[in-house]
């Protein structure tokens, strides 16, 4: 699953896991993403920054649902503060995508963190 | 293109988020105060920074990372929403909608607009510094590049923090990476694994000290755990560099290595070391260390010696090349072989002895000899082990030379050339395939006008083809030819006697006619074949050797003719059976399965047939097949065989267990018994015949055939 606001990071990501021979569910925020964790989600990739419901609540969110404790989640991150890094690692992400990243870059972190 | 299309998505969201922007800001302009604004307009910048430099708009994202800095301070309350503020952003606004648009349509940028913004924004920003900004390109530019060639040894200690999982990582895909990454040792450590009732399955107690010979930098092993390194225990080392190669020297001890590792002290050890005890022993007792680091700690002085020795020896190939081989007359090769038989036969008999005397010493003795003898054996044999090879490049020559003779265009493809077999196998199959070789020639391939008829390639393709199966070798023989005809095959059978005309046979049987005696369907006699005294003297050739053949054909598909070989001929893996006083063996090749089988008249002469799992076994009693006195017991034993693709039974006493058998020939008085091809010394000496089974059931099977 991908979840971002903005509409071109998300396709950019769907297409390119796409192409890769993933299934991608798109989510606009974490609102929409957590509304969207029904059926199987294998991973997850989010952004940050988003409205209704950021990205580190997102990822609290879904730590928080059984089905999902233990499934890979990458935040894609413009900020490469620590502190935010931080956050997230702390909420439960698995890793981190630093923005921009090309599409070889996100398969490359997809492959290591999903078998 | 996926360029294309996600640029131009990114143009058409760039424009809605600068009208939201505009809007955002002119609301702001209204209610300076409101920070759901501020969110509002930071997030718009951010998305289109983000998606700006993902997408190559490098300069948009240059750019707006400035604007967004700047609201990054108003969100956090250092900058007050000024008119100054809300002008300059308006501006910048207005500059990346320019700067868009002229990414469309290619169009000059307004550079001197975009110098002076810039300068505003940062005097805004108080000269505060820009360095995110060079965060993003540093860790984009981030590439490791690995220095290649010099292998060296890190030693890794990684400790995962208990919650791992809880992040989604899992530390078995870290170590499968490592893994990939050269020669890995890896040495788990259980030590902090709770007792069952405290166990809590979402947490991990494991950690691992790993060894990885690999020509990657330690960056890059760091590369790999990127993602967990700040929540785990990580320590690479380097253990052995590229300079000290010196394998005589032996490898660090054992406390020098806990040393290393952190796990003792120097003062520690060097107390323990003045008692003289083993090291690794003192340190446990002492509970300094735990036995678990004692011996990963072994484990990789171990390791490593032997990562060294692979590393070395690697590089001696490298130098030795040819020289590494010496010649040796054959017959000396030979006698190696007998002599190690003899010793094999020696040695069955001591472990039995000794197995009946219970006598602890002996025991350890004698299977300290079983060990050695069953390695001499093996290194023996693989001695005489060459590879098919040198038979195949003799082919192509015959090939070559016979069809310009019959005015045939024929390829021959070999594969498998590296497939190794004892050295009389070898020398033995020759003929045998020369003979296919020249029956596919001959009958198999159509002459080229009669080919381009049947919408085939003028030239035929003879394939040859070795490779190893288990125990055995299989050889196939395959042309693209016409393939067998069934009806002439039949009709020149019964002519010649070999069938009568009623037999009904499968096609499988009839393929297999072509080994009878006396068999030829050839309309002509020729140079090359025809005469009649062909495949049958191929099939008695590979019986010699304890090989099957058999012949599979697609009419106007072609021929496949296999060969299914022992890897040698000296010593078989046997199964000893015994039938009233007398004992045989059969070759563990053939056994499938052994079943109980109690004998009731019920059944019968006639019906020889068992009900295996629904399966219609047809089965032989040995007793009556070989007139072995004396009465059958109640309950007698089947060992179920395979042999040309068929399952058969045979009825036995008892089943004694599997040994390794030495062959030893019968002597040219007994060469035409059926179905024994040879005996074997059991352990107490005394004799056992190994039964030769395929031409076991074939008597078997076609003398019922004749009797009814």
């Amino acid at each position: 699953m991908t979840v971002d606001d903005s509409a071109s990071v998300r396709q950019m990501v769907s297409l390119t896991l796409k192409k890769a021979g993933y299934n991608v569910v798109e989510a606009r925020d974490g609102k929409d993403a957590l509304a969207k964790m029904t059926g199987p989600v294998h991973m997850v990739i989010t952004d940050l920054n988003m409205p209704n419901m950021d990205g580190i609540s997102l990822i609290k969110g879904i730590r928080a649902l059984p089905s999902y404790k233990f499934i890979p989640i990458v935040m894609l991150t413009t900020e490469s503060q620590a502190s935010k890094k931080q956050e997230g690692k702390a909420a439960g992400a698995t890793g981190w995508i630093v923005k921009p990243f090309k599409p070889e870059q996100l398969v490359d972190v997809v492959k290591k963190v999903l078998r | 293109m996926l360029d294309d299309v996600n640029a131009q998505a990114f143009r058409e969201e760039a424009q809605e988020l600068l009208s939201e922007l505009e809007t955002a800001l002119l609301e702001l302009e209204e209610e300076p105060g409101n920070s759901d604004i501020v969110d509002r307009v930071f997030r718009a910048m951010h998305t289109i920074k983000g998606s700006g430099a993902m997408f190559g708009f490098d300069d948009i994202a240059a750019f707006t990372h400035n604007v967004e800095n700047m609201f990054d301070k108003v969100r956090n309350r250092e900058l007050a929403v000024t008119r100054e503020l809300l002008d300059l952003t308006l501006l910048s606004r207005d500059h990346i909608a320019h700067l868009l648009e002229s990414s469309a349509t290619g169009a000059e940028v307004d550079a001197e607009t975009e110098a002076e913004l810039t300068a505003r924004l940062k005097a805004m920003l108080g000269g505060a510094d820009d360095s995110s900004g060079q965060d993003v390109a540093a860790v984009e530019s981030r590439t490791l590049v690995a220095e290649p060639g010099a292998q060296v040894v890190y030693r890794i200690r990684f400790k995962p923090a208990r919650d791992i999982f809880l992040s989604g990582s899992n530390p078995l895909h870290l170590l499968d990476d490592l893994a990939q990454m050269g020669s890995m040792r890896c040495y788990p450590h259980f030590g902090e694994m709770p007792g069952l009732e405290d166990l809590d399955v979402e947490s991990c107690y494991v950690w691992w000290d790993i060894l990885l010979l690999t020509d990657k930098t330690e960056e890059a092993i760091r590369d790999i755990f990127l993602f967990v390194e700040d929540d785990c225990e990580l320590t690479i080392q380097l253990v052995d560099g590229t300079g000290q190669l010196d394998s005589d020297i032996a490898y660090k001890r054992l406390g020098e290595i806990l040393l290393e590792r952190g796990d003792v002290t120097q003062e520690s050890l060097a107390e323990i070391l003045r008692e003289q005890r083993p090291i690794g022993r003192v340190l446990r007792d002492a509970g300094l260390v735990t036995e678990d680091q004692v011996e990963s700690a072994l484990a990789e002085q171990k390791a490593v010696r032997e990562l060294r020795k692979s590393r070395d020896t690697g590089g001696e190939k490298a130098d030795a090349g040819g020289a590494a081989s010496i010649r040796v007359a054959a017959d000396k090769l030979d006698k190696l072989v007998d002599l190690v038989g003899e010793l094999v036969i020696v040695q069955a008999q001591i472990a039995q002895y000794v197995h009946s005397s219970h006598d602890p010493l002996l025991n350890t003795l004698s299977e300290e000899l079983e060990r050695l003898s069953d390695e001499l054996r093996d290194s023996t044999l693989s001695i005489r082990m060459l590879p098919i090879g040198t038979t195949f490049s003799k082919f192509r020559r015959l090939i070559r030379d016979l069809s310009s003779e019959l005015g045939k265009e024929v390829e021959l493809v070999t594969h498998g050339a590296e497939t190794e077999l004892d050295k009389t196998v070898i020398e033995r199959l020759g003929d045998p395939l020369v003979h296919c070789l020249r029956n596919s020639l001959d009958h198999g391939i159509e002459r080229p006008d009669v080919r381009e008829a049947a919408g085939k390639p003028r030239t035929g393709t003879i394939t040859l083809a070795a490779e190893h199966s288990g125990g055995e070798v299989l050889i196939s023989i395959m042309d693209d030819g016409a393939g067998l005809n069934r009806e002439r095959i039949l009709a020149s059978a019964t002519a010649k006697g070999i069938i009568s005309p009623e037999a009904e046979l499968s096609d499988k049987e009839v393929c297999n006619l072509i080994f009878a005696p006396g068999f030829s369907t050839a309309a002509a006699i020729t140079s090359v074949s025809g005469r009649g005294v062909g495949m049958d003297v191929v099939k008695r050739s590979i019986d010699a050797l304890r090989g099957t053949i058999e012949l599979d054909s697609i009419p106007g598909k072609g021929t496949t003719i296999t060969i299914r070989l022992p890897l040698t001929l000296a010593i078989i893996d046997g199964l000893q059976i015994q039938v009233g006083n007398e004992f045989y063996v059969i070759p563990l090749n053939h056994v499938e399965e052994c079943v109980e089988h109690i004998s009731s008249s019920v059944n019968g002469e006639r019906q020889r047939i068992i009900n295996l799992r629904g399966e219609i076994v047809p089965y032989i009693v040995l007793r009556e097949q070989f007139e072995v006195p004396g009465e059958q017991p109640p309950i007698e034993q089947i060992v179920v065989v395979s042999t040309s693709g068929s399952r058969y039974g045979i009825v036995v006493d008892h089943v004694i267990g599997e040994h390794q058998t030495v062959i030893k020939s019968l002597g040219k008085v007994y060469k035409d018994v059926e179905g024994i091809s040879g005996a074997t010394i059991k352990g107490d000496g005394s004799m056992a015949l190994i039964l030769d089974i395929p031409r076991l059931v074939q008597s078997a099977i076609l003398g019922q055939r004749n009797l009814y």
